[in-house]
């Protein structure tokens, strides 16, 4: 059970939970506050602050210019010197602009002094296509950040998830970037009050199942919950990890699984290559799942291409339920 | 500005004695001088190692830019607050850091204030306030804001002084940060050390303003230009910011115009200047040599007592490079501590 108290539940929007935890995160601890481009009045690009700022006033929900490099360099060092800032980007995109005060300072500040610090700031990314906002508004760029030493980067894919590990990443002593599919805000789901955390580092098997493991990561779970339900009517028993953190990776949870079904999908919708797929991959060509595997394991990620504008071609940048049934099918039946 | 003092410009009882003459005791002053030769003695002796190969990597000296340093620490507590650059023994010592664990660090031991992890690029001694030197060009800016940020929030009526170079002013990050700092008026003071180059590149190349302290009107902030070679002009600049910083008013910008001996870092062929230039400064303007007679001048020190001073200099610097040598090496084994907070 990942909840360490749990009471009564409540259906909440994944958004919802996400703005409870804060508030819950701001009454417990005068340490936290927000900092982020429109959160206050305007209730964030996202409606992720919504009406904290009436809740809490100015000084704890702070509007910051459009400032991404400063605003969260202004986030790292409050964080250094004993404050708990959540930093929220407006888009997961304009982290670019800040990827110095990511890269260079925050991951990198205690192990550059020896230990003598720790920066516990908190990155909030709204991230993913669907919007019909393009290339520059759609990105999924966490296997940058997953990259580096010295960060975590989580992917909450429920309300339940998104509430308890931005309350778990606020507790934690180092920065922690939580990726949030922006086509996940308005989905609901189960969330208990109160205060409880789902652990960083964790992986969750969403669906049991004994022929194939899908390994997804954030909305790429839900398609893939999906298609495993279709699947299961064709007699094909899929497996599907949440990954939920892909700094720490949780590599027990998905060796233990392809040992049982000895197949492996990744499903993700950052771009394919050199993605968080690859780690997955090679992660298991190296373990002990290695010898256990009946197939080839297959990628599915986005496109090699930026986010298109039209529709049709959006949808068809990223993986949809259709081609994961197709892909998981070809590859139980040996059709690849 | 002269860096030495005129004679009879100021009386020696007089009201208008230099600031720091007014402002500290004579302990005080003698110590900042101290305090100076540690930075330049730290520096050569670091250099020396560098020659000798006890030293790897590269280091950026700032011989020649002591009085800037000093003069702007010399007020603060361990409580207040800096962020420092690539070129930022001096400030690390100001600060109050023992030169035996900088030393310890420069030679990669786990006695060193980063355990060997960070070398000169990233000294730090959190204990006395110094939040870390930085290899990115201002990197420190916003972090000294956000440093700022917590000192308002928490009320501790401390302020945090970000240090930079001239170089550092046309990166973005150092608009962001006086912005920033501006609309929420936080106790933090910019100080710019403008020793006429980033690298090679002079100001007036790189530069679209004459001074670096032109741009603070662009963010509503006094934009205050000094002698970086005279202590006391230094540290009246600092003062007034630091009022104005604890009194809620917000920040200031402290341009300290100086000048460095030493080229760049180790790779610098010094062809962007010429030796006449070098010469002027080391022969008409040094700031340790103007300090002390000064110092005498005002009948703070006497001959006797600047040798006492370099000889007790001279002795922490032989016995910090014994005590680096000395000091254990990190194990491999523990490559990745620290990376994470170790958490029970
Ligand atoms: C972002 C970034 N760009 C370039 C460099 C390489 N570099 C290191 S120091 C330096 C010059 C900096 O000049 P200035 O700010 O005037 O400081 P000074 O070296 O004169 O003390 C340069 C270009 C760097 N470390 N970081
Ligand atoms: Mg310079």
């Amino acid at each position: 059970m990942d909840a360490q108290v749990e009471t009564a539940t409540r259906e909440l929007s994944y958004a919802q939970a996400i703005q409870e935890a804060m508030a819950i995160a701001m009454e417990r601890d005068e340490r936290v506050f927000l900092m982020g481009e429109d959160i206050g009045v305007y209730g964030g690009a996202f409606q992720v602050t919504g009406d904290l700022v009436e809740r809490f006033g100015t000084d704890r929900v702070m509007d910051t210019p459009i400032s991404e490099l400063g605003g969260a360099g202004v986030a790292v060092g409050a964080a250094v010197t004993g404050m708990r800032p959540i930093f929220e980007f407006q888009f997961s995109d304009f982290a670019t602009l800040a990827m110095e005060q990511i890269v260079n300072q925050a991951a990198k500040m205690r192990y550059m002094l020896g230990g003598a610090v720790s920066v516990p700031v908190v990155m909030r990314f709204p991230a993913g296509s669907g919007t019909g906002a393009a290339a520059q508004h759609s990105q999924s760029l966490e296997a940058w950040l997953g990259h580096v030493p010295g960060l975590k980067v989580i992917q909450p894919a429920t309300p339940h998830d998104a509430k308890g590990m931005l309350l778990a990443a606020i507790e934690d002593p180092d920065p922690v970037m939580i990726y949030e599919h922006k086509l996940l805000y308005k989905m609901k789901g189960e969330v208990p009050e109160g205060y409880y955390t789902v652990p960083i580092g964790k992986a969750e098997v969403r669906r049991e199942g004994a022929d194939l493991t899908i390994v997804a990561t954030s909305i790429m779970v839900h398609k893939s919950l999906d298609a495993a339900k279709q699947l299961a009517e064709e007699g094909i028993d899929v497996e599907v990890i949440d990954l939920r953190t892909i700094r720490p990776m949780d590599r027990q949870t998905i060796i233990e699984s392809v040992c049982k079904t000895s197949r492996l999908m990744c499903v993700y919708e950052g771009v394919k290559t050199l993605g968080v797929g690859a780690e997955i991959s090679a992660m298991i060509a190296e373990s002990e799942a290695f010898d256990y595997l009946d197939a080839p394991v297959v990628r599915l990620g986005g496109a090699e291409t930026p986010i298109p504008y039209n529709p049709e071609l959006e949808k068809a940048t990223v993986p949809q339920v259709d081609g994961i049934v197709k892909a998981a099918r070809d590859l139980v039946t040996g059709a690849r | 500005m002269s860096a030495t003092a005129k004679k009879g410009a100021a009386k020696k009882d007089g009201a208008n004695q230099p600031f720091i003459y007014r402002h500290y005791d004579q302990e005080k002053l003698r110590d900042a001088l101290r305090k100076m030769y540690l930075i330049r003695q730290f520096e050569e002796g670091a250099e020396e190692s560098y020659m000798r190969g006890l030293i790897h990597g590269t280091m950026h000296l700032s011989i020649g830019q002591e009085a800037s340093a000093v003069g702007i620490c010399l007020g603060l507590s361990d409580e207040d607050q800096i962020t420092s650059t690539h070129r930022g023994h001096g400030h690390c010592i100001a600060k109050g850091a023992d030169v035996s664990r900088m030393f310890a660090e420069f030679f990669g031991k786990t006695t060193g204030y980063c355990r060997g992890r960070g070398g000169s690029m990233h000294i730090a001694d959190v204990s006395t306030g110094n939040l870390g030197a930085n290899g990115i060009v201002g990197g420190g800016l916003p972090i000294a804001v956000g440093a700022a940020l917590t000192a308002k929030k928490m009320k501790t009526g401390n302020v945090v002084v970000c240090f930079f170079g001239d170089g550092a002013n046309n990166e973005g990050a150092f608009h962001e940060a006086l912005n920033m700092a501006a609309i929420w008026k936080l106790p933090v003071i910019f100080v710019c050390e403008n020793n006429g180059y980033g690298m090679s590149t002079s100001v007036a190349r790189a530069t679209a303003v004459p001074n670096i302290a032109d741009r603070a009107s662009a963010y509503a902030m006094p934009g205050v230009i000094v002698d970086g070679n005279v202590v006391s002009d230094v540290a009246e600049a600092m003062h007034d910011a630091t009022e104005r910083a604890r009194n809620g008013e917000g920040p200031t910008l402290i341009e300290c115009k100086t000048y460095r001996y030493r080229g760049h870092s180790k790779s610098d062929r010094n062809r962007y200047r010429t030796k006449e230039e070098i010469e002027e400064w080391m022969t008409e303007r040094d700031p340790i040599e103007a300090f002390e007679s000064q110092l005498m001048e005002f009948g703070v020190i006497d001959q006797n007592g600047i040798e006492e001073i370099r000889e007790s200099v001279r002795k922490e610097i032989e016995a910090g490079i014994e005590f680096a040598k000395e000091s254990p090496m990190p194990e491999v084994a523990n490559l990745e501590k620290y990376v994470y907070t170790e958490q029970a």
